[in-house]
């Protein structure tokens, strides 16, 4: 157990959290967008920023991904991570002006409208669908393609391919509502990177599964 | 051994190379073998000597000759009368401008006079691709103490004496560096040295793995003893082939003489080097991209900590220094770290290798002390400005460093003094700027390559570089808003506080300097729609001054879309319709007809 502050709280918490976990388990709130307790930290949407306050001059760290330590000091709410937190959320707001989530949190912080040249976009390039993807299915269906502003989640060679089991978890994880379900033919549903092939039954387990084939 | 009357120590760095340098080397064989001299004159390829601009380059020794810009058909003469009648030909020699005296010594040319070498200490004199040049140079000297004299602990606290810190950009200290790696649990570790050098016009590291490979081989045997691993990594980038390939003759020639691999010089200590060919992703660069990109995964930056010296390349604990940091090392273990640490300043201590290039009349790569001020690099050493051009900014540490302003050229270069005034010491990148540069248009070109090699991981760096580009651009359109320096001022406040790495963390520095120091430029952009440089052509018009125009129609025939009309011996017509502003008529014009106030703005 370590000893931190967080807000000016003093709490007692396990050593292996990260700051993130510590607040969540104590009821203080840090508004995350690429995180999910289900899968690694990965720290890139920076919604999560806190100020660690020491005396050498303070910084921002992500605290989904900072672990902590004893006698640390965090500030969730600082002038300075308000400030950081909106600007972000401008940028994230131009980008995709289309999320509701990113909509609904921008207003929270008050932003309202972006200073910057709106795109049509919906995916904020969180990750969130490449890992679980990867991490709970290990489907490695989709992954990033490019870099930069030209990032994209995509299948393998920009092509439909058949790693994907169309079992709809990026869809569920996604926060944006970025990854469309189509709908075909009433029961079987199928992303836009699946490769088109049916559900057939297992001769084994006698269930249902979208495959190319046993 | 032989001996040679004459040694000819020819350029073969990159630069010289595509200079024609192997085929000099073939002609001066031809040539040597004509007169039956190849038992008196040896011919020796050494890595890159600096100083580029005036490629290629042979030194004749030991009378220190410095002969310049050979062509293929200047070798029979030169071998004919300097080799065989002794006589130095005067005209292949270096002076240092029009009318000036020629300078016949290496050592009296003020480019080389005023440098210290160390991490460059066997450039130009030495075959890098020959194992033993390097070794009769005290080569492997350094390794064999430190393997059978010191401990891992007085390694690291003669390498803290020094006061060496990482040559890579950040500046941290290398001795602190290896001893948290040491303590870090676990029985394997790392070494790496980073040689993914993508700065562009800087190449210090490049030409360091070109003239003296063994040097870094050296230094990381060194390294790997003080820190305890026994398995390394060079990451080259794949775009330096020659430094690839010496590289890699250095680690196979290391191994056959024992002083790679399994029980090193029978001293029990076993260390193995594996050289890793990088992709050409700037990102790379960054320490944790660059161990993703050792283990075969794409190369994006992972949040610190944990720190490489925690969790580093498959999670072990991990000490990655740079290629110039590793080529210091061998000479403070042999000098000592005292002897470094009287070179330089209080903080800054030793040489730094810098690539200085831009609006100077001597472009190369320098190795200056620690303190020397800007003014020392650039007229000393560099010569000034050419074509009597006024001296504007400087730009220092690569795309993410700062432009530095005339007000401060009198700075003593050193870490703490470069953050002061807004840039960093990067790899070490000095780009020198004259009166014709807009810092405007300067600050977009930088955040266009950032905004490029952004590896679009986090929002800041992904999303606020490219935000920036689009301000800045507008404003060079003449389209900027009132509130737009603000707006710049607020995004670089988030971009360095809030990104990942270091790319985003230090993208703001060109827009942030400039604005701290040509504010009146931006202002001139976005409330007048001037251009005061007259670089950004959106808010430039070109036009012929009837009266000084003679009618030589020089800019008739340079300009490629036919916008300028006339008679011979008459004043021309420029079509502003058909104009495509490049420029080409204002270069040639001869008489200022097309120049100076002939350009106005909107």
């Amino acid at each position: 157990m370590v000893n931190i502050t967080i807000d000016g709280r003093k709490i007692s918490v396990s050593e292996d959290l990260t700051i993130l976990e510590a607040a969540r388990e104590n009821g203080i709130q840090i508004p995350t967008l690429c995180y999910n307790e289900a899968l690694k930290p990965y720290g890139a949407c920076r919604i999560c920023l806190v100020e660690l306050v020491s005396e050498n001059g303070s910084k921002l760290v992500p605290s989904c991904t900072f672990p902590v330590s004893e006698g640390i000091v965090v500030r969730t709410d600082s002038e300075e991570v308000i400030k950081t937190r909106k600007m972000v959320l401008e940028l994230l707001l131009a980008d995709c002006p289309g999320s509701k989530v990113i909509k609904e949190l921008a207003e929270e912080y008050g932003v309202k409208k972006s200073r910057f040249e709106e795109e049509d976009n919906n995916c904020i390039l969180c990750g969130l669908c490449v890992r679980a993807c990867d991490e709970i299915v290990g489907a490695r269906a989709i992954h990033f393609v490019d870099r930069g502003y030209k990032m994209e989640v995509k299948p393998p060679f920009l092509t439909a391919t058949v790693n994907c089991i169309k079992c709809g978890t990026c869809t569920t994880v996604c926060p944006t509502g970025a990854i469309k379900l189509d709908e075909l033919s009433g029961i079987s549903v199928m992303h836009q990177w699946s490769d088109k092939f049916s559900e057939r039954r297992c001769n084994v387990c006698g269930s249902f599964h979208f495959s190319p084939g046993f | 051994m032989k001996r040679y009357r004459t040694h000819l120590l020819l350029c073969t760095g990159t630069a010289c190379v595509s200079n024609n340098a192997f085929n000099i080397k073939k002609s001066l064989e031809i040539e040597i073998k004509k007169h039956n001299l190849e038992n008196e004159v040896l011919i020796v390829p050494t890595g890159c000597n600096g100083f580029c601009e005036r490629g290629p380059i042979l030194v004749v020794q030991p009378d220190g000759i410095f002969y310049q810009q050979l062509k293929e058909s200047d070798i029979p003469y030169l071998v004919e009368e300097h080799f065989l009648k002794g006589r130095p030909v005067k005209k292949l020699m270096y002076t240092p401008s029009k009318g000036e005296e020629v300078i016949p010594k290496m050592m009296d040319i003020e480019f080389f006079k005023h440098q210290i070498l160390i991490a460059l200490r066997n450039r130009g004199r030495i075959d890098p691709e020959e194992i033993e040049e390097y070794i009769a140079n005290d080569g492997y000297q350094s390794m064999g103490k430190a393997l059978f004299e010191m401990t891992p602990e007085e390694i690291i606290n003669e390498v803290k004496i020094s006061g060496l810190r990482g040559r890579g950009g950040a500046g941290f200290p290398t001795g602190r560096k290896w001893e948290l790696c040491r303590a870090s649990k676990g029985d394997v570790k790392y070494i790496i040295c980073n040689a993914d050098e993508g700065d562009p016009g800087a190449y210090m590291d490049r030409s360091i793995l070109e003239a003296d490979p063994h040097s870094v081989i050296e230094g990381m045997v060194i390294g790997a003893k003080a820190i305890g691993a026994h398995k390394g990594f060079v990451y080259v980038r794949d775009e330096y082939p020659l430094a690839l390939k010496r590289i890699s003759i250095a680690v196979e020639k290391a191994k056959d003489y024992g002083l790679l691999g399994e029980d090193i010089l029978g001293s029990g200590f076993d260390f193995d080097l594996k050289i890793v060919r990088g992709g050409g992703a700037f990102v790379c660069g960054e320490e944790t991209a660059l161990m993703q990109s050792i283990e075969g995964k794409v190369g994006r930056p992972t949040p610190r900590p944990p720190y490489p010296a925690q969790k580093g390349l498959w999670g072990k604990p991990t000490n990655i220094n740079n290629v110039e940091t590793w080529a210091n090392i061998p000479v403070i273990i042999a000098r000592g770290g005292d002897w470094f640490s009287r070179i330089g300043t209080e903080t800054s201590k030793g040489t730094k290798v810098f690539s200085l290039v831009g609006k100077v009349n001597n472009t190369g790569l320098v190795e200056v002390p620690m303190g020397i001020t800007l003014r020392e690099i650039i007229y000393n050493i560099g010569g000034g400005i050419p074509n009597g051009k006024k001296f504007k900014a400087v730009q220092t540490g690569g795309p993410s460093g700062g432009c530095i302003p005339e007000e401060l050229i009198d700075l003593p270069v050193d870490y703490e003094q470069l953050t002061k005034a807004g840039a960093i010491m990067g790899s070490g990148g000095l780009i020198v700027m004259d009166e014709d540069t807009c810092m405007v248009d300067v600050a977009k070109y930088f955040v266009s390559f950032l905004e490029d090699e952004s590896c679009g991981k986090c929002v800041p760096c992904r999303s606020g570089i490219r935000r920036m580009r689009e301000i800045l651009t507008r404003i060079t359109q003449g389209k900027g808003k009132e509130g737009d320096i603000e707006l710049l001022e607020e995004l670089a406040e988030t971009i360095k506080k809030a990104s990942l790495c270091g790319l985003g963390q230090t993208a703001p520095n060109p827009v942030l300097s400039t604005i701290r120091y040509f504010r009146d430029e931006y202002e001139a952009h976005i409330k007048k729609k001037r251009c005061p440089a007259l670089v950004c052509k959106d808010l430039i018009i070109y036009r012929i001054i009837p009266e000084k125009c003679t009618g030589c129609r020089r800019c008739v025939q340079v300009c490629p879309t036919g916008a300028i009309t006339g008679p011979k011996a008459q004043p021309h017509n420029l079509d502003a319709s058909k104009c495509i502003k490049c420029g080409a008529c204002y270069e040639v014009c001869r008489f200022d007809a097309i120049a100076g106030d002939a350009i106005y703005m909107e």
